[in-house]
């Protein structure tokens, strides 16, 4: 009962400080979301030239920070990988594809919809269709194999690029892009940022949060363990929405966001088919890349190049609306995705002896 | 004879999964789970438990090897 408490706990405390990191400066319904987050480091960094999304957003490098700490003190740190590094690259490219068409990650659908956006609720079943279509893979005995221990170096690599991060955050050297307009020009102060995702890095690590998983389990497993902090997220985020006046229910001129539903509905498929493929959602491969495992790390890579990809080529949806090469994006996006789940399980299939197997006598 | 099930190096819902079907196929008895990391430990134990299947966690320096047992 401890830890059915402690993951309601979780995901009160990131719905309550979603509202908190608004109220302080955050874009309207973006307290937290992992891919806009992690996309505008990637325009930052100057991988991207999209002028209104580059950040260095501290809420980022606070979650590895925060899991990084909190897993090395309780043991679960371990450096780990070699479970289709170059599979989880691409997945987290195309999770990050998704999250651009539809214009957040599954955690910021939650919190657009906590907002009034009901353009999220289109998203929303996209979102359970894509995952319930990763569940049939994984029946059918979908795996990226076996993660092995690594150089305890490898797990080091996540925790120092948030140091990394922060230190150009704080000195700003010249080749570093801040937005002078656009989202990327609203955030809360960097204390408040950075303690927000230390926070929910903490207690994400020790709860193993995950938007996928909640859905995942729910079908595969009838398991609302996980289910339970996703939606305390919503709850949380809706009751401080309406108190603090940021409630405003409606589909047209929603901020950071487009009306066009087939899109936001397709987007979200492809976020949630990636995810179960990758074995997490954006927020838990931050977090795992933190505990030290650096097949989440090449997600969060992956997540970041998508982010560039998807800006440099023009293929990001916009609050205009999806371009028809945004489009394109998506459906291939999909074809890519079932291509990598029944390739895996077909290569299985030809060669038993592979690690993953599984049972022996 | 008992079981086992290795697990190790898997990511979950994998070892979940593996252990479900090992559990369902076995019916009773004991069935040894081997996996290596916490959330796996604690993902199995759980859902052997929802199964009616009683468990016992033994560290062993890489791993966990997780005893799984229920009485026909």
């Amino acid at each position: 009962m401890r830890d059915k408490l402690w993951i309601v706990v979780a995901g009160a405390v990131v719905g309550l400080l979603a509202v908190v990191l608004v109220a302080n400066g955050n874009p309207a319904n973006m307290g937290f979301c992992i891919a806009c987050f992690v996309r505008d480091i990637a325009g930052g960094l100057g991988l991207h030239r999209a002028g209104v999304v580059q950040y260095l957003r501290p809420e980022i490098m606070g979650l590895v920070l925060g899991a990084f700490v909190v897993s090395l003190i309780t043991g679960d740190f371990k450096a780990t990988a070699g479970s289709s590094p170059v599979l989880r690259f691409i997945l987290g490219m195309l999770m990050m594809s998704g999250a651009l068409i539809f214009l957040g990650c599954p955690l910021r659908m939650l919190l657009r919809l906590a907002g009034g956006d009901w353009n999220a609720l289109a998203a929303l079943p996209g979102y359970v269709l894509g995952v319930w279509a990763g569940t049939l893979f994984l029946k059918k005995g979908f795996t990226l194999g076996r993660s092995q221990a690594q150089p305890a170096l490898n797990g080091y690599a996540a925790p120092f690029l948030a140091l990394f991060l922060l230190a150009l955050l704080v000195t700003v050297p010249a080749f570093i892009f801040f937005s002078a307009e656009g989202p990327g020009s609203m955030y809360a102060p960097l204390i408040v940022a950075l303690g927000a995702g230390l926070l929910v890095g903490i207690l994400a690590q020790r709860t193993r949060l995950c938007t996928m998983g909640a859905i995942r389990d729910l079908i595969l497993f009838k398991d609302y363990h996980l289910f339970l902090g996703f939606a305390a997220i919503f709850v949380v985020a809706l009751i401080g929405n309406l108190i603090t006046g940021m409630f405003n229910p409606g589909f047209a001129g929603m901020p950071v966001a487009h009306t066009d539903g087939l899109w936001n509905f397709l987007g979200m498929t492809v976020v949630g088919l990636a995810a179960v493929l990758a074995g997490g959602c954006p927020l838990r491969q931050l977090i795992l890349s933190g505990e030290g495992q650096g097949d989440a790390l090449l997600t969060v890579f992956g997540m970041i190049a998508g982010a560039a990809f998807m800006h440099n080529f023009g293929l990001a949806a916009s609050p205009a609306g999806v371009a028809p090469t945004g489009q394109w994006t998506t459906v291939i996006a999909l074809a890519l995705l079932i291509i990598i789940g029944t390739g895996v399980i077909t290569a299985r299939k030809t060669k038993p002896s592979q690690p993953g197997a599984g049972l022996q006598a | 004879m008992s079981r086992v099930v290795d697990c190790r190096g898997l990511a979950c819902p994998e070892p979940v999964l593996l252990a479900r079907q090992a559990l369902q196929e076995a019916g009773g008895g004991s069935v040894m789970v081997l996996v290596s990391s916490s959330v796996a430990r604690d993902n199995v134990t759980r859902a052997a438990r929802q199964m009616g299947w009683t468990s016992a966690v033994e560290e062993d320096g890489v791993g966990f090897r997780l005893k799984l047992e229920r009485i026909n």
